[in-house]
């Protein structure tokens, strides 16, 4: 072939890929602007979210596309089927008390920046909380008075990619004081962990000083029970991870893994009293901090499969293994109850 | 030992100017780290948001890297020379990632998005020694640093430019990360488009037996650098433990960790071609030791008794300087030395060696932090390199000096 005819492919194929590409992207964008402006998919009320917040009420972000899309949205708990109500705060994970909201959210930019902040009873920030990397989770104690998040720093690198180690913090929430609870000692069956490549996520809270959370080291996992004074980690179980303590403090909610390959966790329920555990009946694989509804059923968000990467659920199973798990809330995601 | 049929070049001599076939592979590797660091760039962010992945998930997917790059590494390198066509091999491995790109939209499992993962990752280990073989082939032996500096540079103006691309895509349409994949394929296409369009199709050599290519691969003539190799990789620390112990050291905000990388990155580019040239006037076993020996300087910094601003912009100019001084010497180095028809499997041992020996120094130096903390940890390995330097310059000088 000589060199004008191989210019001439190359041209072709240039401006083809490059007029595709732009199509695409354009579609993309003119879909998103078309979406954002459609009424809502799912019934929704503005503004009146005070009223909803003076009975028990699930608080989550509202993943219905249109108009509210990543907003934070209120259902009573006695209606969950029904209309729900925007909050004007816009967060990629949420999670409340009565009093206040710790809300995580990205700002993308040229730079992507990534931001905790606790927000009052209006629904309006009122302060920032540190953080570094991408937030995973959010948790504050039942006052309010304490908030962990994990997020996660990722190093890349010419040499050895694939290190990765969340870093999770617990602050007090007037912003006071914060401890990284990746330097508290960790204690396995007697041994200390020391390894560099340990890492601490999913908080759990259950009272002013004692905590629950996940610790990994290599590839295993642990439930732990951390102790904010004492700076220290103690394992309960292996295989364990995002703890969630029910309201009644006696067991957790956690995501096991078993026998299952990477990327796909059961979950399960593990008595503090007894150390017994019990897989629920939720077959489908659950990657998400569990949310306890009241002392006998369990709430989580899974994908929807078929409509796209960004639809969720959130679904409701039996705490103690039997019966079905059954959908709650329609497009939602990171539930929290406030009763 | 040169042995090129074609493209043979007339001007020999630092002089002469650099031929357009490495231009040509640096413009491929432009396009196509645009396209797939447009994709690293977003990839944590799309697996924890968009696609709700955990973190030991997204440290599984992040991981696949290690091994996968390694092992086809050299399967490409030998297929290229036993064909005596890299061209065909290394348009294989660019394809294949490109096509990995438009593979993302449909996968949206973490088992489907393993799979995609782990093919990109097989074509990056298949095309880079043939590629390497090419450019070898392009140029006089007296040029080889310079034609390596040149490509490198290029590639890392693409690795550069392809985060700055996804992330204001992501601004203008947020959230989009369909647009991000369909934008870096089309990067992608067009670089493998002018990788089989323009490049030529240079015949190494004529198709060989295997045990030919295997013992011209490993002559006695590469034994000594590829064991000085493996010598300075395991003492080699990954750039993240240097970041990261920069960071614990002067506590500043995670939101700042990738200038780091950015800073290197820059240092890098702008080093590459002119220690690419001192390579080719000095001896590349000169240059890659001194190369190390900023590698030393960036330990002694990092880990040392100074902190503040102007220490860590040192060691990360160091750490430009470091990769600027050995990244495409040792492939200079490699196909000097190396006959041309095993020169593909001879850049991939080489560069096999060094992923396995910085793996190994990774995981060794994980537990040097934690057994005397980061500082000492640093100076330890300060000293162990200082100690092994002149051993891998006595290595490296003799071959240098045999076949100059």
């Amino acid at each position: 072939m000589n060199l004008k005819a191989r210019l001439a492919i190359f041209a072709a194929i240039v401006v083809l890929a490059a007029i595709g590409g732009a199509i695409y992207v354009l579609r993309a964008e003119r879909e998103q602007t078309h979406a954002a402006g459609l009424p809502p998919q799912v019934p929704v009320t503005v503004g009146d979210w005070a009223s909803v917040a003076t009975k028990p009420h699930i608080v989550f972000r509202n993943t219905a596309t249109g108009t509210g899309y990543g907003q934070v949205a209120l259902v009573p708990l006695d209606a969950s089927d029904g209309p729900r109500t925007l909050t004007p705060a816009s967060c990629d994970r949420v999670y409340a008390t009565a009093q206040q909201a710790v809300c995580l959210f990205a700002k993308r930019a040229m730079v992507t920046t990534y931001h905790a902040q606790v927000l009052g009873p209006n629904w309006t920030p009122i302060r920032d909380l540190p953080l570094s990397g991408i937030p995973s989770r959010t948790r504050l104690s039942k006052d309010g008075s304490l908030v962990a998040t994990t997020t996660f720093v990722h190093g890349h690198s010419y040499a050895s990619p694939g290190e990765f180690s969340t870093e999770t913090l617990v602050s007090k929430s007037d912003g006071s004081h914060t401890d990284n609870v990746e330097s508290f000692t960790l204690n396995v069956d007697g041994t200390q962990i020391t390894a560099e490549d340990r890492n601490i996520w999913g908080v759990t809270f259950a009272d002013h000083d004692t905590f629950y959370a996940t610790a990994a080291s290599g590839k295993k996992t642990w439930l732990v029970r951390g102790s904010l004074s004492a700076r220290a980690l103690t394992a309960l179980r292996p295989d364990a991870e995002c703890p969630s303590l029910s309201p009644d403090g006696t067991r957790v909610a956690i995501k096991t893994r078993g026998n299952l390959p990477p990327g796909q966790w059961r979950i399960a329920v593990h008595d503090l009293r007894t150390g017994k555990s019990t897989l629920l009946a939720e077959a489908r694989s659950v990657d998400d901090q569990i949310e306890w509804l009241d002392n006998t059923t369990v709430i989580y968000g899974l994908p929807r499969s078929g409509d796209g990467p960004a639809a969720t659920d959130v679904w409701r199973a039996p705490a103690d293994g039997t019966g079905t798990p059954t959908l709650l809330i329609r497009d939602a995601w990171s539930p929290a109850v406030i009763r | 030992m040169y042995l090129s049929l074609r493209d043979r070049p007339t001007a020999v001599g630092p002089k002469a100017a650099v031929p357009a076939t490495v231009f040509l592979l640096g413009t491929v590797s432009l396009l196509t780290d645009i396209s797939s660091e447009m994709v690293n760039a977003v990839l944590p962010l799309y697996l924890t948001a968009q696609i709700g992945l955990g973190l030991l998930a997204y440290g599984f997917i992040d991981g696949l890297y290690q091994g996968v790059s390694a092992f086809v590494r050299i399967a490409g390198g030998y297929a290229g020379d036993r064909l005596g066509r890299p061209k065909y091999i290394a348009a294989i491995g660019y394809a294949v990632s490109a096509l990995c790109r438009i593979a993302l939209l449909p996968a949206q499992t973490f088992a489907a998005i393993s799979a995609v993962i782990t093919a990109d990752r097989l074509g990056k280990g298949v095309r880079t020694a043939p590629r390497d073989a090419l450019i070898a082939a392009s140029v006089p032996p007296s040029t080889l640093g310079r034609a390596f500096g040149v490509h490198r540079a290029m590639d890392t103006i693409g690795a550069a430019l392809g985060p700055l691309a996804a992330f204001a895509l992501l601004w203008w349409i947020p959230d989009s990360y369909d647009s991000i994949f369909v934008v870096s394929f089309v990067f992608g296409l067009i670089g493998v488009a002018v990788l089989i369009l323009f490049v030529p199709n240079t015949r190494t050599s004529v198709a060989k037996e295997r045990p030919r290519i295997l013992r011209a691969a490993f002559t006695s003539s590469l034994r000594r650098p590829l064991i000085a190799f493996a010598l300075l990789a395991l003492l080699t620390v990954s750039d993240g433990f240097i970041y990261l112990s920069l960071q614990q050291r002067d506590a500043f905000a995670a939101a700042w960790f990738p200038l780091l990388f950015v800073g290197t990155n820059v240092a890098y580019l702008l080093l590459a071609v002119p220690l690419g040239r001192l390579a080719d006037r000095v001896g590349r076993g000169r240059v890659l030791v001194g190369g190390h020996v900023a590698l030393i300087g960036a330990y002694l910094l990092a880990g040392g008794p100074l902190t503040g601003l102007p220490s860590t912009v040192a060691t990360v100019l160091l750490l430009g300087l470091f990769y600027a001084g050995t990244d495409g010497v040792l492939a200079a180095l490699v196909s000097r030395i190396a006959a041309a028809e095993a020169r593909g499997s001879a850049i991939a041992a080489a560069q096999t060696i060094v992923v396995i020996g910085r793996f190994a120094a990774s995981l060794s130096f994980g537990a040097l932090w934690t057994a005397v903390g980061r500082g000492p940890a640093l100076l330890w390995m300060a000293a162990a390199l200082t100690i092994a330097l002149p051993l891998a310059a006595w290595l490296l000088r003799e071959k240098e000096a045999r076949t100059a």
